[in-house]
């Protein structure tokens, strides 16, 4: 049942995640990015992490994609006004892909199938268990990647206001 | 999974999605009636007995309209505008606890459709999931008027969810769950959470109020500035569903409230009615008191709209990201302190 759902799901995401490349107006492109998200939040509920899901949901859908609409709306970008690229950067790109592809092929036939990776204890992604585990033996890393966060943020507005510095 | 709970799951669902729908009906009548009460008007009185058929007359009408879809509007997304945000206004009442479980012979009966453990921050999800509703519609009518409101909600949504998040933050310090079925039994009685967390609860209504786009905060159809805001496009039923999305909003935003702050289905004395009244009655008349709260919160919303004039768009801003989110965080520091005195380290 599990199985059949995550490869259903697994489908989606790919078809999806092809749309944002293949759609032609950037603000389709971002709404199919969106739904390829949403599928991303129905398998970390498929592994049983609910938390994790939901924040998936929130911070990405709810907001980062939001932010990412509200620019590309903005910027109201047509074909007309879309700079047309000269045909030696077409050529160089894909010839770039067609090297990434290979490079791709040749490193997943090096390697063998996976074990698959046992949770030791499947209850790992609910609330109570990520709080315990991120504060008590992640404690430093945790709060070393707030620090960072901090002064992303800091600096973000630091930015804004450089006129009065 | 036996055949009894998917039909008891089913039913459940159908009658919370149809209450919500005449919920949100008849709240539009009791806005005009409120509105004509505050302006010492009579408001609708014509269609039925005080005007009590006003809603089906509305929907009537909102059906019977032509429906015009603009030549130069992006079609697909112009459709599904109205239907994400009816959508996302409906699913939020999936797991907020209606009552106490109902026991009907050896069966127990949970009046919630799902108790998740991370329940709060699935109405903080739908809640920010809300907006695509208002953006994809704005965005597909090409109407600049619709663009610049699509871009306002957006904006309002963002900087209002950040201060909610907070003021939430501070009331899971004081439940210690996520679970909104938890949330409501830790305030048995009159154990309510905004005798705990008073500029907590007013935190989040202020951003309640944000979220639903209702006024003082509704600039994203701020008539004045931008004729009719994000739906200026829309006519006929789809105009219907983006109205009537509002107002399921305030419903589930005004249960969420009654959940969270002001204890749900609990009242003072409930354990000498339940103990009087057995396992049927007895949850029954808790969901009625949730309803009364619920109808009060809804009142409230109305009560303000008709009051408090418009705020400016950047008086918006500075209330949102200057006064809100400080508070909160004090709040939270607050808080934090409080309890670590209590439990003593």
């Amino acid at each position: 049942m599990t199985t059949s759902i995550f490869y259903f799901v697994a489908t989606l995401s790919i078809i999806f995640s092809l749309m944002v490349i293949f759609a032609k107006n950037p603000v389709h492109s971002v709404l199919y990015l969106i739904v390829t998200f949403f599928t991303f939040t129905v398998h970390y509920i498929l592994l049983n992490a609910q938390f994790l899901a939901v924040v998936n949901f929130i911070v990405y859908m709810g907001a980062i994609m939001v932010l990412f609409l509200f620019v590309l709306m903005l910027l109201n970008l047509n074909k007309d006004n879309e700079p047309l690229k000269s045909t030696l950067v077409k050529v160089v790109g894909v010839i770039a892909g067609c090297c990434l592809l290979v490079t791709l092929a040749g490193a997943l036939k090096a390697v063998a199938i996976s074990d698959p990776v046992v949770l030791r204890n499947p209850n790992l992604g609910l609330v109570k268990n990520l709080g315990k585990e991120l504060f008590g033996p992640f404690m430093l890393p945790f709060e070393l990647c707030s620090i960072l966060l901090l002064s992303a943020m800091v600096g973000a507005i630091l930015l804004t206001k450089k006129e009065k510095v | 999974m036996d055949i009894a709970f998917v039909i008891e799951k089913f039913v459940l669902v159908a009658i919370i999605f149809g209450i919500s729908l005449v919920i949100a009906m008849y709240s539009t009548y009791a806005e005009r009636k409120v509105a004509a009460f505050l302006q010492d008007r009579l408001g609708p009185d014509r269609a039925g007995p005080a005007g009590m058929f006003q809603p089906l007359a509305d929907g009537l009408k909102m059906f019977m309209k032509e429906e015009i879809i603009p030549t130069n509007a992006s079609k697909w997304l112009f459709m599904i505008g109205p239907g994400l945000a009816m959508l996302t206004a409906c699913i939020g009442t999936a797991v907020i606890p209606w009552g106490s479980a109902i026991t009907v012979g050896d069966r127990v009966i949970p009046l919630q459709v799902t108790d998740i453990n991370v329940g709060i921050l699935y109405i903080f999800g739908v809640v920010s999931l809300g907006v695509y509703g208002v953006m994809i519609g704005g965005w597909a009518s090409n109407n600049k008027y619709s663009l610049l409101s699509a871009i306002r909600a957006a904006s309002q949504n963002i900087s209002y969810e950040i201060a909610m998040g907070l003021s939430i933050i501070a009331l899971l310090l004081v439940t210690g769950s996520m679970s909104l079925k938890e949330i409501v039994e830790g305030q048995h009685g009159w154990h309510w959470n905004v005798l705990y967390q008073p500029v907590g609860f007013i935190l989040f209504m202020v951003c309640a109020f944000a979220e639903t786009n209702r006024a003082p905060f509704d600039l994203p159809e701020c008539e004045t500035e931008l004729i009719g805001g994000y739906h200026t496009e829309y006519s006929s039923m789809k105009l219907g569903f983006y109205l009537f999305a509002e107002y399921i909003n305030m419903f589930v935003s005004a249960a969420v409230m009654a959940t969270l702050y002001f204890g749900g289905y609990n009242y003072p004395g409930m354990d000498w009615v339940l103990a009087n009244t057995g396992p049927v009655i007895g949850p029954l008349i808790g969901v009625g008191v949730f309803f009364i709260k619920i109808f009060a919160f809804i009142f409230f919303f109305m009560w303000v709209r008709w009051t408090i004039p418009r705020f400016r768009y950047d008086q918006l801003m500075h209330l949102g990201w200057k006064v809100l989110i400080p508070l909160a965080i004090a709040n939270i520091v607050v808080t934090s302190v409080v309890i670590a005195v209590i439990e003593g380290f």
